[in-house]
């Protein structure tokens, strides 16, 4: 297939590799892939153990299901009870532990909840029963924000009243801004998402190279581009660079996508967001607009995500720094597994844990 | 009659009506037309091997099959992975009040049709009607019957470092055309369900190979994800797959890609998986793309040396273990 | 949070199009882009287009991979 196929070929899979290997020497560089899609793309293609000795990838927070706070799957589910009221949601969500339940957990016990592939599937379920809520769950980061405002746009549009978002989206640059100043985070470079740069553009991250002198990349999500990526990550590591390149020049911009841009703008403002295992994170979050209170699920069906610290061994918020591998966190493949997670960095198909123990830390 | 009523399942006139004037209609054979309450199948020589299993997809037509020949053909692939060779089956329905006539005769049409293909005799069956509500239109299971083919049996335990895994054909092509039946997700793909009988294949190949085909199954839900790892359970062994042998159709690539799947864990309902002696590889590939079934088929792994389980070379030339997935794939945005 | 493909566009019509990958089509929202038409590649996520992919853009990054490639022969 086009534009795929040729971005994993083995040939030069081997090259890149090598490459990486002779450049890094005797010396091996700490990098973070920001990015959940990264993470388990970089698990799948099996590099992790080619790159040994070389470069340490780290996983960050950028898995929008793992940092979602637990209280914003019990308001889901709370919503989801309001009698009339149908769910829609990315399949993503359905495993994600709340306080006490999931909600596929709840789906089994007579929860109305559709997994929809696009926020708009969701409009099309409401014009198509008009007797019926529906709530969309809008979880994500960047590259999806302006899919969740397109909808609620299109929603407005086509007047379909009995439709609203639960919105839960996080914003990565400021994210990126904690962690490279956490000194307990030790990262000589992060590997930045594709598709929230496509959105967002390269030159977002300027700020955090230069006020923290961190090179940042930019890479897409083939093999082959995660390759590439780490390779120019690790030769500006070595020679003390600080700059923002893009390795994924064929799909994201230096100025980034100024429509979607300009529609985040008018759906949206930032606020400070929790993040789950992190905390609150200065304008990290997009709360929907007051113009459009009436396709946001808050202020239509009065619930409000509480958060609340977690007292619990999970140790999800270290492995979302980098501070630790999975295998670090007391409870991984023992308390918690693939079924039964404990907290959403195993129960995410890109939460750093479900990567690790799907696919393996440390292969044999 | 055009709709299914509850009637039709209490054992009165109407019941006999719907067996006789329908049902019966699509068995013509001479071990049901009497309908007695047993099918005689007579003396068998052979080793006998019996299996079950029930079908409840939806929706129960999809492009390329269709619930009834997904029955028929399930039965006979479990059979045949066994070494067996299936000489009847039975066909229990649970029909759901309201259920149109025109769709049961599809559906008997099409069991009709795959036992034929299949060379095996409906032999008995059974009908009951649920209330509407209870059931998803129509619930079919079956009982398998087959003879053994003579001196081969499956053999986990002599698998060794040095087999190779082959697999008959594509994979994911029945998840994914019924995925697509449900248009939950507004995708159109030219993808057809496998769903075939598997026996002419499968069977030629222990009658000539013997021992040398070490055992087989069936990807079916879980797809050849899971069969590898119960294939490395059942031999304790460790398998090693090949990234780039693994046979997956363009439009079924296209539709992994769009919403997140792995296609090494879609269901098949027309391919086998088996592991065989290094030294046969080459002439059972060959001899298994002779067939119309095996046109696809690959070779795609070998079992090795090392702690058991299964991992994949990926094309990145890296190496990554394949587990037992948790639950359904769903669409991802991630 | 990045799941995007690559997709040609069959086909616009106000604001949506049918893409196609692999032989399997859709029809998503062309709302985030300025003026596409039938024969742009981009790229789709959640049923949206999220930018155009730049052919450009590919050949070079491809052109630099057979570099890599020379490059790697040469040690």
């Amino acid at each position: 297939m086009k534009h795929i196929d040729e971005f994993r070929d083995p040939a030069t899979a081997r090259a890149l590799v090598a490459r990486i290997l002779r450049d890094a020497g005797n010396e091996s560089v700490r990098l973070m892939e920001v990015c959940g899609t990264h993470t388990v793309a970089i698990a799948r293609s099996g590099i992790r153990p080619l790159l040994d000795g070389a470069v340490t990838m780290v996983s960050g927070p950028g898995c929008p299901v793992c940092v979602t706070p637990d209280g914003y799957i019990d308001a889901a589910i709370a919503v989801g009870r309001i009698p009339g009221v149908l769910l829609a949601s990315f399949g993503d969500m359905l495993r994600v532990p709340g306080k006490s339940s999931s909600l596929e957990k709840e789906k089994g016990k007579g929860l109305d909840v559709r997994v929809v592939y696009s926020p708009l599937d969701a409009v099309a379920l409401a014009a198509a029963a008009p007797d019926r809520e529906v709530v969309f769950l809008g979880v994500g980061f960047e590259t999806t924000a302006p899919a969740i405002g397109g909808a609620i746009r299109a929603a407005e549009k086509a007047t379909v009243r009995n439709f609203s978002v639960l919105a839960s989206v996080r914003t990565i640059p400021g994210a990126m801004g904690m962690l490279a100043s956490d000194p307990e985070v030790r990262i000589e470079g992060f590997l930045c998402p594709a598709h929230v740069s496509t959105i967002i553009g390269a030159d977002a991250y300027l700020p955090v190279a230069s006020r923290y002198r961190i090179p940042c990349v930019i890479a897409g999500f083939e093999p082959l581009d995660i390759l590439l990526g780490i390779s120019m990550l690790l030769r500006q590591v070595k020679d003390g660079s600080a700059r923002v390149e893009n390795e994924y020049s064929r799909g994201a911009t230096a100025a980034g996508n100024r429509k979607a841009q300009e529609l985040l703008r008018e759906l949206f403002v930032p606020f400070d967001a929790e993040w789950r295992g992190i905390g609150v994170i200065p304008g990290s979050g997009l709360r929907i607009a007051a113009r459009y209170a009436r396709y946001d699920a808050e202020e239509k069906h009065g619930v409000r995500p509480v958060f609340s610290p977690e007292k619990t061994a999970c140790r999800c918020g270290d492995v979302l720094k980098g501070k630790i591998l999975p295998n670090g966190c007391p409870l991984f493949g023992k308390a918690c597994v693939p079924e039964e997670p404990s907290g959403p960095c195993m129960v995410s198909s890109e939460g750093t844990c479900a990567a690790h123990f799907k696919y393996g830390t440390g292969l044999q | 009659m055009d709709k299914i009523l509850l009637a039709h399942g209490e054992g009165g006139k109407r019941t006999r009506d719907l067996i006789g004037k329908v049902i019966a209609r699509y068995f013509d054979n001479p071990v049901l037309a009497p309908l007695f309450d047993a099918g005689l199948l007579g003396r068998i020589e052979g080793e006998i091997a019996f299996t079950t299993d029930g079908y409840v997809v939806t929706p129960p037509f999809f492009p390329g099959g269709d619930i009834g020949r997904l029955a028929v053909c399930g039965t006979v692939n479990d059979l045949a992975v066994c070494g067996a060779r299936g000489l009847a089956i039975s066909c229990g329905l649970i029909l759901e009040e309201g259920l149109p006539i025109e769709s049961l005769e599809r559906a008997l049409s099409a069991m009709r049709g795959a036992a034929a293909e299949a060379g095996i005799l409906v032999a008995c069956g059974d009908t009951k009607v649920v209330e509407k509500g209870k059931g998803d239109g129509i619930f079919i299971t079956t009982a398998g019957v087959g003879v053994m083919v003579p001196g081969w049996k499956p053999s986990p335990a002599a698998v060794r470092p040095g087999d190779r895994v082959l697999l008959t054909g594509t994979m994911g092509d029945h998840q994914v055309a019924v995925l697509i039946a449900r248009q939950r997700l507004s995708l159109s793909a030219p993808v057809l369900s496998d769903v075939a009988p598997l026996g002419g294949l499968l069977l030629p190949l222990l009658e000539r190979f013997g021992s040398r085909v070490r055992f087989l199954r069936d990807p079916t839900r879980g797809g050849v994800g899971v069969t590898m790892n119960e294939m490395a359970a059942a031999a304790n062994c460790r398998i090693e797959l090949e990234e780039g042998r693994l046979p997956v159709r363009e439009p079924v690539r296209g539709v992994c890609e769009i919403l997140g799947f792995d296609p090494l864990y879609l269901a098949n309902e027309g391919k086998a998986a088996l592991i065989v002696d290094g030294s046969v590889a080459e002439e059972a590939l060959a001899a298994l793309r002779q067939h119309p079934l095996g046109r696809e088929a690959a070779d795609i792994g070998e079992v090795r040396e090392g702690p058991p389980g299964v991992r994949m070379r990926t094309l990145a030339g890296g190496l990554r273990a394949v587990d037992y997935p948790v639950g359904d794939q769903l669409p991802r945005i991630c | 949070m990045c799941l995007g493909v690559p997709a040609k566009i069959l086909s616009v019509r106000g604001d949506t199009a049918v893409i196609a990958l692999g032989g399997v089509q859709r029809e998503i929202s062309v709302v985030l882009l300025e003026e596409v038409s039938a024969g742009d590649w981009v790229i789709v996520h959640a049923g949206f287009a999220i930018e155009r992919l730049s052919e450009e853009e590919a050949e070079r990054t491809l052109a630099l991979f057979q570099e890599i490639r020379n490059a790697n022969e040469a040690h």
